[in-house]
Protein backbone atom coordinates (compact mmCIF):
# COMPACT_ATOMS: atom_id res chain seq x y z
CA UNK A 1 0.00 0.00 0.00
CA UNK A 2 0.78 3.14 -1.05
CA UNK A 3 1.94 6.58 1.59
CA UNK A 4 -1.56 8.13 1.93
CA UNK A 5 -1.72 10.75 -1.61
CA UNK A 6 -1.74 13.78 0.27
CA UNK A 7 1.79 13.36 2.05
CA UNK A 8 3.16 12.51 -1.41
CA UNK A 9 1.67 15.39 -3.51
CA UNK A 10 2.06 17.98 -0.28
CA UNK A 11 -1.52 19.78 -0.80
CA UNK A 12 -0.82 22.36 1.24
CA UNK A 13 2.54 23.21 -0.47
CA UNK A 14 0.96 22.93 -4.41
CA UNK A 15 -2.96 22.73 -4.90
CA UNK A 16 -3.79 19.34 -6.71
CA UNK A 17 -5.40 20.25 -10.22
CA UNK A 18 -8.57 18.55 -10.75
CA UNK A 19 -6.95 14.95 -12.64
CA UNK A 20 -4.50 14.20 -9.38
CA UNK A 21 -7.26 14.96 -7.21
CA UNK A 22 -9.39 12.28 -9.47
CA UNK A 23 -7.07 10.06 -9.05
CA UNK A 24 -6.38 9.81 -5.87
CA UNK A 25 -10.12 9.61 -5.60
CA UNK A 26 -10.51 6.72 -7.83
CA UNK A 27 -7.10 4.99 -6.20
CA UNK A 28 -8.96 5.41 -2.98
CA UNK A 29 -12.25 3.92 -4.06
CA UNK A 30 -10.17 0.76 -5.44
CA UNK A 31 -8.68 0.29 -1.81
CA UNK A 32 -11.67 0.32 0.22
CA UNK A 33 -13.25 -1.91 -2.25
CA UNK A 34 -10.51 -3.99 -1.94
CA UNK A 35 -10.80 -4.17 1.91
CA UNK A 36 -14.79 -4.86 1.82
CA UNK A 37 -14.52 -7.18 -0.67
CA UNK A 38 -11.37 -9.20 1.38
CA UNK A 39 -13.32 -8.70 4.34
CA UNK A 40 -17.17 -10.22 2.98
CA UNK A 41 -14.54 -13.35 1.95
CA UNK A 42 -14.14 -13.89 5.90
CA UNK A 43 -17.61 -13.48 7.16
CA UNK A 44 -18.19 -16.78 7.21
CA UNK A 45 -15.42 -17.57 9.45
CA UNK A 46 -15.96 -14.80 11.21
CA UNK A 47 -19.38 -15.78 12.52
CA UNK A 48 -18.42 -19.04 13.17
CA UNK A 49 -16.18 -17.26 16.04
CA UNK A 50 -18.91 -15.02 16.96
CA UNK A 51 -21.90 -17.47 17.39
CA UNK A 52 -20.09 -19.01 19.79
CA UNK A 53 -19.44 -16.14 22.14
CA UNK A 54 -22.46 -14.89 22.64
CA UNK A 55 -25.64 -16.81 23.58
CA UNK A 56 -27.82 -16.85 20.53
CA UNK A 57 -27.93 -17.43 16.81
CA UNK A 58 -29.92 -13.46 16.56
CA UNK A 59 -26.99 -12.30 18.55
CA UNK A 60 -24.41 -13.29 16.88
CA UNK A 61 -25.98 -12.10 14.01
CA UNK A 62 -26.37 -8.59 15.64
CA UNK A 63 -22.91 -8.73 16.41
CA UNK A 64 -21.53 -9.36 13.10
CA UNK A 65 -23.07 -6.94 11.30
CA UNK A 66 -22.25 -4.47 13.81
CA UNK A 67 -18.62 -5.32 13.63
CA UNK A 68 -18.63 -5.19 9.81
CA UNK A 69 -20.81 -1.26 9.91
CA UNK A 70 -17.71 -0.47 12.30
CA UNK A 71 -14.88 -2.20 10.08
CA UNK A 72 -16.35 -0.47 6.97
CA UNK A 73 -16.37 2.91 8.47
CA UNK A 74 -12.99 2.50 9.75
CA UNK A 75 -11.09 0.72 6.91
CA UNK A 76 -8.38 3.06 6.96
CA UNK A 77 -6.99 1.95 10.25
CA UNK A 78 -6.61 -1.61 9.14
CA UNK A 79 -2.97 -1.91 7.91
CA UNK A 80 -2.91 -3.82 4.64
CA UNK A 81 -1.02 -6.92 4.52
CA UNK A 82 -1.71 -7.57 8.19
CA UNK A 83 -4.13 -10.74 9.28
CA UNK A 84 -7.77 -9.30 8.19
CA UNK A 85 -9.63 -11.53 10.04
CA UNK A 86 -7.79 -11.34 13.51
CA UNK A 87 -8.24 -7.29 12.89
CA UNK A 88 -12.23 -8.06 12.43
CA UNK A 89 -12.05 -10.35 15.27
CA UNK A 90 -10.45 -7.67 17.55
CA UNK A 91 -13.23 -5.30 16.09
CA UNK A 92 -16.29 -7.68 17.32
CA UNK A 93 -14.55 -8.70 20.54
CA UNK A 94 -14.10 -4.88 21.67
CA UNK A 95 -17.86 -4.95 20.47
CA UNK A 96 -19.04 -7.57 22.48
CA UNK A 97 -17.46 -6.45 25.97
CA UNK A 98 -18.99 -3.31 25.06
CA UNK A 99 -22.50 -4.88 25.30
CA UNK A 100 -21.37 -5.95 28.41
CA UNK A 101 -22.33 -9.35 27.49
CA UNK A 102 -25.89 -8.48 29.26
CA UNK A 103 -27.66 -11.34 27.90
CA UNK A 104 -25.63 -14.19 28.17
CA UNK A 105 -25.80 -17.45 30.75
CA UNK A 106 -23.11 -16.12 32.50
CA UNK A 107 -22.50 -18.70 35.83
CA UNK A 108 -20.45 -16.62 38.28
CA UNK A 109 -18.78 -19.51 39.70
CA UNK A 110 -15.48 -20.64 39.27
CA UNK A 111 -14.98 -23.55 37.82
CA UNK A 112 -12.85 -26.08 40.03
CA UNK A 113 -9.59 -26.64 39.23
CA UNK A 114 -10.13 -30.50 37.47
CA UNK A 115 -6.73 -31.80 36.05
CA UNK A 116 -6.34 -32.21 31.84
CA UNK A 117 -6.90 -35.72 32.11
CA UNK A 118 -10.49 -35.47 33.96
CA UNK A 119 -12.57 -35.97 31.00
CA UNK A 120 -10.40 -39.31 29.70
CA UNK A 121 -10.12 -40.68 33.08
CA UNK A 122 -13.95 -40.11 33.48
CA UNK A 123 -14.69 -42.06 29.20
CA UNK A 124 -12.06 -44.32 30.56
CA UNK A 125 -13.83 -45.47 33.40
CA UNK A 126 -17.34 -45.67 31.75
CA UNK A 127 -16.07 -47.33 28.65
CA UNK A 128 -12.66 -49.15 29.32
CA UNK A 129 -8.51 -47.71 28.60
CA UNK A 130 -8.83 -48.87 25.30
CA UNK A 131 -12.16 -47.10 24.30
CA UNK A 132 -9.59 -44.04 24.59
CA UNK A 133 -8.03 -45.11 21.42
CA UNK A 134 -10.46 -45.19 19.28
CA UNK A 135 -11.99 -41.80 17.19
CA UNK A 136 -15.44 -42.66 18.12
CA UNK A 137 -15.72 -42.22 21.64
CA UNK A 138 -15.96 -38.52 21.67
CA UNK A 139 -18.65 -39.21 19.07
CA UNK A 140 -20.78 -40.45 22.69
CA UNK A 141 -20.49 -36.17 23.53
CA UNK A 142 -23.06 -34.84 21.75
CA UNK A 143 -22.65 -31.73 19.59
CA UNK A 144 -25.54 -30.24 21.38
CA UNK A 145 -23.82 -31.00 24.91
CA UNK A 146 -20.10 -29.35 23.38
CA UNK A 147 -22.41 -26.31 22.29
CA UNK A 148 -23.62 -26.14 26.11
CA UNK A 149 -20.48 -26.77 28.04
CA UNK A 150 -18.79 -23.87 25.90
CA UNK A 151 -21.57 -21.83 26.05
CA UNK A 152 -21.55 -22.23 30.75
CA UNK A 153 -17.32 -21.70 30.95
CA UNK A 154 -16.74 -17.98 32.27
CA UNK A 155 -16.96 -15.97 29.13
CA UNK A 156 -12.92 -14.80 29.80
CA UNK A 157 -12.53 -17.99 29.59
CA UNK A 158 -14.55 -19.21 26.67
CA UNK A 159 -13.27 -15.78 24.36
CA UNK A 160 -9.69 -18.27 24.37
CA UNK A 161 -10.65 -21.71 24.18
CA UNK A 162 -13.07 -20.00 21.22
CA UNK A 163 -10.49 -17.93 19.37
CA UNK A 164 -7.78 -21.09 19.88
CA UNK A 165 -9.93 -23.74 19.61
CA UNK A 166 -12.60 -23.06 17.10
CA UNK A 167 -11.11 -19.79 15.17
CA UNK A 168 -7.55 -21.60 15.03
CA UNK A 169 -6.05 -18.52 16.55
CA UNK A 170 -2.16 -18.69 17.40
CA UNK A 171 -1.61 -17.28 21.13
CA UNK A 172 -0.16 -14.42 19.71
CA UNK A 173 -3.41 -13.19 17.62
CA UNK A 174 -5.53 -14.74 20.14
CA UNK A 175 -3.76 -11.65 22.83
CA UNK A 176 -3.85 -9.29 20.49
CA UNK A 177 -7.75 -9.43 19.90
CA UNK A 178 -8.20 -9.65 23.64
CA UNK A 179 -6.23 -7.09 24.20
CA UNK A 180 -4.06 -9.13 26.78
CA UNK A 181 -0.41 -10.42 27.40
CA UNK A 182 0.00 -13.96 25.89
CA UNK A 183 0.49 -15.50 29.43
CA UNK A 184 -3.01 -14.33 30.03
CA UNK A 185 -4.62 -15.84 26.50
CA UNK A 186 -2.30 -19.28 27.81
CA UNK A 187 -4.09 -19.17 31.53
CA UNK A 188 -7.54 -18.69 29.96
CA UNK A 189 -7.24 -21.21 27.42
CA UNK A 190 -5.90 -24.37 29.33
CA UNK A 191 -8.07 -23.11 32.31
CA UNK A 192 -11.26 -23.00 29.99
CA UNK A 193 -10.53 -26.02 28.32
CA UNK A 194 -10.40 -27.81 31.76
CA UNK A 195 -14.01 -26.38 32.66
CA UNK A 196 -14.61 -27.67 29.33
CA UNK A 197 -14.21 -31.27 30.13
CA UNK A 198 -15.53 -30.72 33.36
CA UNK A 199 -18.92 -29.65 31.88
CA UNK A 200 -19.08 -31.96 29.10
CA UNK A 201 -18.32 -34.89 32.04
CA UNK A 202 -21.24 -33.91 34.02
CA UNK A 203 -22.84 -33.24 31.16
CA UNK A 204 -22.63 -36.27 28.67
CA UNK A 205 -21.40 -39.16 31.60
CA UNK A 206 -23.31 -37.78 34.57
CA UNK B 1 11.66 -32.20 37.00
CA UNK B 2 10.24 -33.98 39.60
CA UNK B 3 7.16 -36.03 40.43
CA UNK B 4 5.10 -38.44 38.54
CA UNK B 5 6.19 -38.53 34.62
CA UNK B 6 2.51 -39.37 33.88
CA UNK B 7 1.82 -35.89 35.73
CA UNK B 8 4.22 -34.02 34.08
CA UNK B 9 2.87 -35.53 31.07
CA UNK B 10 -0.88 -34.34 31.61
CA UNK B 11 0.76 -31.00 32.58
CA UNK B 12 2.76 -30.57 29.08
CA UNK B 13 -0.39 -32.30 26.55
CA UNK B 14 -1.96 -29.96 25.68
CA UNK B 15 0.87 -27.46 24.51
CA UNK B 16 2.21 -30.48 22.97
CA UNK B 17 -1.52 -30.60 20.69
CA UNK B 18 -0.58 -26.76 20.15
CA UNK B 19 2.53 -27.01 19.43
CA UNK B 20 3.86 -24.45 21.48
CA UNK B 21 6.41 -26.80 23.67
CA UNK B 22 10.25 -25.56 23.72
CA UNK B 23 12.19 -27.97 21.85
CA UNK B 24 13.37 -30.24 25.50
CA UNK B 25 10.08 -30.12 26.83
CA UNK B 26 8.76 -31.61 23.12
CA UNK B 27 11.40 -34.52 23.35
CA UNK B 28 10.27 -35.24 26.82
CA UNK B 29 6.62 -35.77 26.40
CA UNK B 30 7.74 -38.03 22.91
CA UNK B 31 9.55 -40.25 24.77
CA UNK B 32 7.23 -40.91 27.73
CA UNK B 33 4.44 -41.06 25.02
CA UNK B 34 6.28 -43.63 23.36
CA UNK B 35 6.86 -45.81 26.77
CA UNK B 36 3.53 -45.56 28.61
CA UNK B 37 0.26 -46.82 27.28
CA UNK B 38 -1.66 -44.37 30.06
CA UNK B 39 -0.43 -41.46 28.86
CA UNK B 40 -0.30 -42.20 25.08
CA UNK B 41 -4.20 -43.37 24.87
CA UNK B 42 -5.14 -39.83 27.04
CA UNK B 43 -2.91 -37.96 24.20
CA UNK B 44 -5.10 -40.08 21.29
CA UNK B 45 -8.47 -39.14 22.93
CA UNK B 46 -7.33 -35.34 23.57
CA UNK B 47 -6.44 -34.90 20.03
CA UNK B 48 -9.78 -36.46 18.59
CA UNK B 49 -11.90 -34.47 21.54
CA UNK B 50 -10.27 -31.41 20.02
CA UNK B 51 -11.65 -32.08 17.03
CA UNK B 52 -14.13 -32.40 17.82
CA UNK B 53 -15.62 -29.90 19.23
CA UNK B 54 -14.23 -27.73 16.58
CA UNK B 55 -16.61 -29.44 14.17
CA UNK B 56 -19.15 -29.65 16.79
CA UNK B 57 -18.91 -26.14 17.36
CA UNK B 58 -18.90 -24.65 14.00
CA UNK B 59 -21.92 -23.12 12.74
CA UNK B 60 -22.80 -21.77 9.12
CA UNK B 61 -23.48 -18.41 8.84
CA UNK B 62 -27.10 -17.86 8.70
CA UNK B 63 -28.89 -17.52 5.33
CA UNK B 64 -29.35 -13.99 4.49
CA UNK B 65 -26.63 -12.42 6.66
CA UNK B 66 -24.23 -12.06 3.72
CA UNK B 67 -26.45 -10.27 1.62
CA UNK B 68 -27.07 -7.74 5.00
CA UNK B 69 -23.28 -7.41 5.29
CA UNK B 70 -22.38 -6.80 1.73
CA UNK B 71 -25.59 -3.88 2.17
CA UNK B 72 -23.21 -1.96 4.60
CA UNK B 73 -20.34 -1.74 1.74
CA UNK B 74 -19.56 2.13 1.54
CA UNK B 75 -20.60 3.36 4.75
CA UNK B 76 -19.24 6.80 5.45
CA UNK B 77 -16.92 7.41 8.06
CA UNK B 78 -19.18 9.80 9.97
CA UNK B 79 -22.40 7.99 9.81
Amino acid sequence: MQAPSSQRYGRRVSEPGPETEARRIASEARDRARFEEEALALADQVYRVARRLVGTREEAEDLVQETYARAFRSWKSFTPGTNLRAWLLRVLTNLNIDRGRKIQRTPQTQPLEETDYYLANKVASAAGEDALETDEVVERLSQDSIVKALADIPPQYRDAVVLVDIGDFTYADAAQILDVPIGTVMSRLHRGRRALKQHLAEEALG
Amino acid sequence: MSGDPCDRCEELIQDFLDRTLTDVEWREAEVHLSGCDYCARRYKFEESLRRYVRTSAAERMPPGLMDKLSELRGLDATA
